[in-house]
């Protein structure tokens, strides 16, 4: 049986890995984007400002881009070092789009962004923005190729288990690539990408501001940030990817998941606002409700219910059961008796294999398991509550809280007084993190959400581990977390030090720092010598 | 659309091709990230060396990103058993990577002779452990590696991460390297002049000459020490991808066989020979673009001669032979590899061509007098 401790460190070491990886990752889909528009405004009216703002600009997008690169290629790795079986499971179709990804779209991107940084001289000033246009648009189908690999997790459609092979495998690529969970992930992820590059170059724009330095620079690069910024977040409210849960039982199983909704209420369900989720009593301590808002956000009418996570149980009790017979029959096969019942028997219940696999936790023989070992099962089959009633909670506070701020920002700006609300300046400066607090959270509520499948009903995760030793786990996490920290620190040292610096980094003399009046000694000697 | 047996065949080429694509493009810059301690001496020589890759590296590092994305698709247990089964050494390889985008971005970054020494020699380790490593693995390969697969398909390394380097794969480690650096080198002859171009000529030199004799030592090693595998049972080439059910023995020089059988293979070592020494002959009098071309040819030549001498076995197991992964048999479903080869097979040529594109529009030869008035723009 499986070594629940390898389990655990290798969910661990993939976890970190990729929330940091999507440190650096929005932030460059959104930033591409803001530097094509204010690259297209500079070869449209040739003002030499938004040349400066998109070279500026892109000094600290590069600065994000290079981390984003480096942290990228773990999660190349990682399939095969870590979750071996899992690549063998079902590489056939979780490989295809990661394979298409690097062919149509990391190429595009990689390839122009070394003419965004260093063709400005070699280039003429349309094969320079074309460059930057392909490049974000590589960004973006790079984003979303990985989502639709993302959502075959989340919904495998377009599959089948075949059991000669022993692997999952592709039977429609349309279906893969037309997943309606494919279609509502790729705009959430992606326009909450935009919604982080506005907030970052919005926030610097008004510590600029604030100090009264470069302002026609800061006051365009803010206009810029706030109009994308107020397109993108109303997208990611808007088109929230709730649509998508109505797919197939596990999603079910997140949306109850995050409204700890232990019983099926009658619709339209309440959404609880706030609250504690206690999974022994089976309710929510201390809630605060609003009526009928949960059933409007999550099945978009008045009259479908939110199944509830005790009937969701019941529904996946049946199934590890039928999944049990489906394995009987795998054996069979497997063996060689491919006679016709077996056949038969095995294709009726071959959609519930994956629930009889979550019973090779307890037992490796699966056909034998206990009803001990069936309730446990049923048990692992729901994902955890609390992380994600809170983890959604978080992100949906932290997208309405930078809505007000993208509104009000949006409202003064185009009233031109931005400059005297310095209060407003200086909550949109301290709110720089909140992107990343919602992405995060985000993500947590996707992937962790999904538990305990690595492909929802199909096949669960722990068993998509490689045969590694706990030890090679551990050496490499802990080598992961030292090197990622070192990693950190040396990108937020550069990012600080450019942001604080701003456009006179440029060196053409027309800013702030390189007027000799204005630098104070130990940021004018930092100008000097960068 | 396509039969079972020319798709198996066509992915067989095509991770050849990429891998080919790898080596001559990223290959060329991890060669220069290699020799750029030694060939550039003052701050403005390193980045005369940095800057001749600086548009290109990240795009070159796709080859090997496409190569790994491919692997998953088209032969998923490939990738499976060889990424899990050498742990330690792709996590060194994955842990030196990381330090190439932050050397190249970050380096110019601060202008401190400390800073830019360090990034240097990140540069110089972040660039040349791969091509050790993935020379090492490749002697791995040919000298078969324990692995063996249960009823499920699952898969179990047997061996120790110290026995990956054992002499013979040191070995096609060196010639990995030998080979990166011949290729960096003339790259640098051609598109750098002076001293660096100068010091480079002398480097690339040296690479070929070490590559032709490790090569040909490997070469030797194969024929005389080193079992080949040989699949006794019959081969069934349109079957379904189960690497389980044939029957495999291994055999002393068993890795000759594809040769005697179509001598014409014999072209690929050759092509790898006499380039090499067309590569050392042609930097030693100066002439970069030609040298490149050799170079760039002989790298071809070594992949190509290793891929076929090993044909159709790509990952032979030492502790169960009849596990062996083949082309035949590691590879996805014919639906998944028809979908697949109709990406690659557009998305190919396409990515060539923008990529000569941009090479074209960056072509220059990279002098102090430049990176002087660039100071703040070059990398």
């Amino acid at each position: 049986m499986i070594n629940d401790t390898l389990v655990e460190l290798s969910r661990w070491q993939f976890a970190i890995t990729a929330l940091f990886h999507f440190l650096f990752v929005p932030l460059t889909i959104g930033m591409s984007w803001i530097l094509v528009i204010m690259e297209s405004v500079y070869v449209i009216t040739g003002r030499q400002i938004y040349r400066d703002m998109t070279q500026f600009w892109g000094k600290l997008f590069g600065i994000n881009f290079a981390l984003g690169v480096a942290t990228g290629l773990t999660m190349e790795f990682e399939f095969g070092t870590n979750w071996a079986y899992f690549s063998q499971y079902v590489g056939d179709v979780f490989g295809a789009p990661l394979a298409i990804e690097s062919m149509m779209a990391f190429f595009l991107e990689s390839t122009f962004v070394g003419m965004f940084f260093l063709g400005w001289d070699r280039l003429s000033k349309r094969q320079h923005l074309t460059g930057t246009f392909v490049m974000a648009l590589g960004t973006n189908l790079s984003a979303l190729w990985i989502l639709v690999g993302n959502a075959w997790m989340q919904n495998p459609v377009g599959s089948e288990f075949n059991y000669e092979t022993m692997r999952m495998e592709m039977i429609s690529f349309s279906e893969l690539l037309f997943n309606p969970v494919a279609q509502v992930k790729f705009i959430h992820t992606a326009a909450a990408g935009y919604v982080t590059g506005a907030m970052f170059v919005m926030s610097i724009s008004s510590y600029y501001i604030l100090k009264g330095r470069d302002l026609p620079f800061a006051k365009r690069s803010f206009s810029v940030a706030s109009g994308f910024g107020i397109a993108a977040i109303l997208s990611v409210l808007l088109l929230g990817d709730e649509s998508g849960y109505e797919a197939g039982a596990v999603q079910k199983a997140k949306l109850a998941a995050i409204e700890a909704e232990y019983h099926t209420e009658p619709a339209p369900a309440d959404f609880t606002l706030i609250g504690l989720p206690n999974d022994k009593e089976m309710h929510t301590d201390y809630s605060v409700k609003i009526p009928y808002a949960l059933g409007i956000i999550a099945t978009r009418s008045l009259d479908k219910q939110v199944t509830g996570i005790n009937d969701l149980k019941k529904g996946n009790e049946a199934r590890i059961r039928n999944g049990m017979i489906a394995y009987s029959y795998l054996l069979k096969l497997q063996a060689g008796e491919k006679t016709q019942v077996n056949l038969t028997g095995f294709n009726e219940t071959k959609q519930d294999l994956g629930y009889g696999l979550l019973l090779k936790r307890y037992t490796e023989n699966v056909v034998d398991a206990s009803e001990e070992q069936i309730t446990k099962a049923v048990d692992d089959s729901i994902p955890p509550v609390a992380p994600l009633f809170f983890a959604f909670r978080i992100m949906v506070g932290s997208g309405m809280a930078m809505l007000c701020l993208f509104l009000l920002a949006f409202y003064f700006n185009a009233k031109r007084v931005i400059e005297q609300k310095r209060w407003l300046l200086k909550a949109i400066l301290f709110a720089l993190p909140l992107p990343w607090v919602a992405i995060e959270t985000g993500w947590l509520v996707a992937e962790l959400g999904r538990q305990p499948w690595s492909i929802s009903e199909v096949f669960p995760t722990f068993l998509s581990v490689s045969n590694l030793t706990v030890s090679d786990v551990l050496t490499s996490m802990i080598a992961f977390i030292s090197v990622y920290t070192i990693m950190f620190i040396i990108e937020m040292f550069l990012m600080i030090k450019f942001a604080r610096i701003g456009p006179s980094s440029l060196h053409t003399g027309r800013y702030h720092f390189e007027q000799a009046a204005n630098a104070p000694s130990g940021l004018r000697q930092q100008t000097l010598e960068s | 659309m396509f039969d079972y047996e020319s798709l198996k065949l066509l992915w067989w080429a095509l991770i050849g091709i990429l891998m080919i694509g790898f080596a001559v493009t990223a290959g060329m810059d991890m060669g220069v990230g290699g020799l750029l301690l030694f060939v550039g001496k003052s701050d403005n020589e390193r980045r005369v060396v940095i800057n001749t890759v600086g548009a290109h590296w990240d795009g070159n590092q796709v080859w090997f990103i496409a190569f790994g994305g491919c692997l998953f698709a088209a032969w998923p247990m490939v990738y499976a058993t060889a990424f899990s089964g050498f742990y330690f050494v792709m996590m060194l390889t994955l842990f030196s990577l990381f330090l190439r985008p932050l050397a190249f971005d970050y380096r110019n970054k601060i202008n401190s002779p400390r800073w830019r020494n360090n990034w240097d020699k990140a540069l110089f380790v972040g660039s040349m452990v791969a091509p050790l490593v993935f020379g090492v693995a490749f002697g791995n390969l040919l000298e078969g590696v324990p692995f063996s697969f249960d009823k499920f398909l699952r898969v179990t390394y047997t061996g120790t991460y110290l026995g990956l380097f054992n002499p013979f794969a040191l070995l096609s480690g060196v010639v990995s390297v030998a080979m990166i650096i011949m290729h960096g080198g003339t790259w640098l002859v051609m598109r750098t002049n002076e001293q660096v171009a100068a010091r480079s000529a002398k480097a690339a030199q040296i690479a070929s000459l070490v590559l032709i004799a490790s090569f040909a030592l490997a070469g030797a090693m194969v024929a005389r020490t080193i079992e080949g595998f040989v699949i006794t049972s019959e081969i069934n080439t349109t079957a379904l991808a189960i690497p389980t059910t044939k029957h495999v023995v291994t055999e002393l020089g068993a890795w000759m066989h594809n040769y005697k059988l179509q001598p014409l293979l014999w072209s690929f070592p050759a092509l790898g020979i006499i380039m090499a020494l067309i590569a050392g002959l042609m930097a030693r009098a100066g002439k970069g673009a030609l040298a490149f071309i050799a170079s760039g040819l002989s790298v071809t030549g070594v992949i190509l001669t290793a891929g076929t001498a090993m044909f159709p076995f790509v990952m032979p197991s030492s502790s169960v032979p009849d596990h062996s992964l083949t082309l035949w048999d590691t590879v996805a479903s014919q639906y998944t590899l028809s979908v697949i080869s109709i990406v690659a097979l557009i998305m190919i040529p396409v990515i060539l061509l923008y990529t000569t594109w941009c090479y074209y529009q960056m072509w220059r030869t990279v002098t102090v007098e430049e990176i002087i008035q660039n100071n703040h723009s070059a990398y």
